[in-house]
């Protein structure tokens, strides 16, 4: 997508490098707040990690947008089957972990 | 007809990407306890929200282009509402199988669509090839993704019992995964050096890794499968961060490192619970009848049985009792009648208190979303070393669809399989109730010394209808 431009220190630094720095702060952040996650809800964290991870969906999205707009015919398709199982996974992993949240009850004092 | 008149700026749609990547962050932190886990949930929903109606804002589509997602989600949610709807809870771990696969084919598809796409995908060259970069980063999403796909439908089947759950181990499989390995890493740098223009080299590295999916999780037996599901979770991560690189996408990235990490800490977490290394469980070939062979002198000890009247006054006059349950309460379908029988105990005024070791169920935290299925409140149900120290001063252990994770071979017997492995001290208890079927040895294929001690008492029976038959005799 579009390229930006950050400088550091008056030099141009690459827009992967950028990301890059994203993704191993992602990581560090992932592992402070899995450890945080209850043992009883690892079922649950399981359902809705797998749910998010379907934000690949995204790029489905752009490829049936490619697609359809001068692309090449297996983006579109690929794209219309990938936004298909992404939104059978995302539907059906909120839902599902829904459903066992709703489940989890304190004792009656 | 192009939407474009509404699209966003690129620097507003990265903004609202971070939202839906904090979003998800919250999501995940609301699982620290049960109370706030149903509003992270909602904030994950929001979160993907977002981004599904940033990206349609971004890409502007035309009609077609409308139509076909349009269509494609409403298919695919209605049928993940559905199934999420019907699913029983003691099918949840195939279940998420069967949705990493679908995570990892739609890595693999996206992956093939950019390549297909170049310019669209904004990942060409002034000479008009591919970048190299992102090359690599297509070729370790759509593989990562077909090493998920492949590798979750083989847990599904080993899981929903299609196939059996005993590793089935190929002649030379090391060799055969390391050969495949090499052949991905030698497509993707033929693939890179000639620019992305030989479209044969994107399906041959999708098929490799496809074969190696299979290959790897194959000679992984039944009782690794909370550790192989939790590397598929973690894998199908990595494969969405790979691609968010080539999407240049925030939300996809940050997600993509947030799953990777969370499935690797489960299968750290799996792995130490059954003190295996995580090598040694990608190997594969344990849990087979390589130990069935050993107990057969052993059969013929002297074990205490009882009935369910003897279980009945035992704990009817307990003031303490720590239930044990495992794998094979939920085979027999027993939660239900386990909580019947807890209610009628504390009628008489017994403390009860569960008890779950972190492999009881065949993923993590499967044992607990099956007991509060059963209406038992979660804070009644203990993990290992928070109730450990509690078997000494406890009456009975009410052990239940479980075994090795009571085995104190795991302590006493170094040459045991299961040596070092974290045990619930269930012998520690003044008196241990096992309910079990038949004597045979447990998933590990390993004898248990614990019955045939003094302060055991078997119940040899179907465990629902043996806990039928307590609750009618308390």
């Amino acid at each position: 997508m579009s390229a930006m431009i950050i400088m550091a220190g008056g030099v141009a630094v690459s827009p992967l490098v950028f990301q890059l720095a994203i993704f191993v702060l992602a990581i560090f952040v992932g592992y402070y707040v899995v450890w945080s996650v209850t043992p009883a809800l690892h079922t649950p964290l399981m359902a809705v990690t797998n749910a998010i991870s379907s934000v690949i969906i995204v790029g489905a999205l752009v490829a049936v947008a490619a697609g359809t707009q001068g692309g090449s015919s297996i983006s579109t398709w690929a794209g219309f089957a990938a936004v298909s199982l992404c939104a059978v996974n995302i539907f059906g992993g909120f839902l599902v972990t829904q459903r066992m949240l709703a489940m989890y009850k304190k004792r009656e004092r | 007809m192009s939407l474009s008149s509404f699209a966003l700026s690129a620097n507003l749609a990265a903004v609202l990407y971070t939202v839906s990547a904090v979003l998800f962050i919250l999501a995940l932190r609301g699982l620290s306890s049960p109370e706030t886990s149903r509003r992270g949930n909602t904030y994950g929903m929001i979160g993907i929200a977002i981004a599904i109606f940033t990206t349609i804002l971004v890409a502007g589509f035309g009609g077609t282009g409308l139509l076909l997602i349009g269509g494609g989600m409403a298919l695919g949610g209605i049928v993940g509402a559905i199934i999420a709807k019907k699913i029983p809870m003691t099918d949840m771990p195939q279940l998420i199988a069967a949705f990493h696969s679908l995570v990892g084919l739609a890595a693999v598809l996206v992956a093939l669509a950019a390549f297909f796409s170049p310019d669209s995908f904004g990942i060409l060259n002034a000479d008009g090839l591919m970048k190299g970069g992102s090359l690599l980063e297509l070729s370790l999403g759509a593989g990562i993704g077909a090493i998920t796909f492949s590798g979750s439908l083989i847990a599904f089947a080993k899981l929903n019992g299609n196939m059996s759950g005993s590793p089935i181990l190929l002649p030379a499989r090391h060799v055969i995964n390391i050969l495949l390995g090499v052949a991905f890493f030698f497509l993707v740098g033929l693939m890179m050096s000639t620019g992305g223009t030989e479209p044969w080299m994107m399906w041959a590295v999708i098929a490799v890794t496809l074969v190696l999916g299979f290959t790897l999780i194959i000679p992984i037996g039944g009782a690794d499968m909370p550790v192989v599901v939790s590397m598929l979770n973690s894998y199908s991560g990595w494969a969405a961060a790979a691609l968010g690189f080539t999407l240049g996408n925030l939300a996809l990235i940050i997600t993509g490192a947030l799953v990777g990490s969370s499935g690797a800490i489960l299968s750290y977490i799996m792995c130490k619970a059954m003190n295996r290394s995580f090598i040694s469980v990608i190997l594969g070939g344990f849990g087979g009848d390589a130990a069935s062979a050993a107990d057969g002198d052993k059969e013929q000890r002297p074990v205490k049985r009882g009935s369910a009247e003897d279980a009945a006054f035992i704990m009817k006059n307990a003031s303490k009792v720590i239930i044990v349950p495992g794998y094979g309460l939920a085979v027999a379908q027993a939660q239900h009648a386990i909580r019947e029988m807890v209610d009628k105990l504390k009628e008489e005024g017994v403390d009860v208190s569960y008890a779950i070791h972190p492999v009881a169920g065949r993923m993590p935290g499967h044992m607990n979303v099956l007991l509060a299925e059963a209406n038992v409140p979660y804070d009644e149900v203990f993990e290992l070393e928070d109730i450990n120290s509690e078997f000494s001063n406890t009456d009975v252990a009410f052990v239940i669809g479980a075994n090795d994770v009571t085995n104190p071979a795991a302590k006493t017997d170094p040459t045991s399989p299961i040596a070092g492995m974290p045990i619930l001290d269930v012998d520690k208890a003044a008196t241990v109730l096992f309910v079990k079927r038949s004597l045979s040895p447990g998933y590990a294929g390993i004898d248990n010394d614990l019955f045939y001690r003094d302060n055991t008492m078997m119940l040899l029976s179907d465990a629902k209808k043996m806990v039928e038959e307590i609750i009618k005799a308390l």
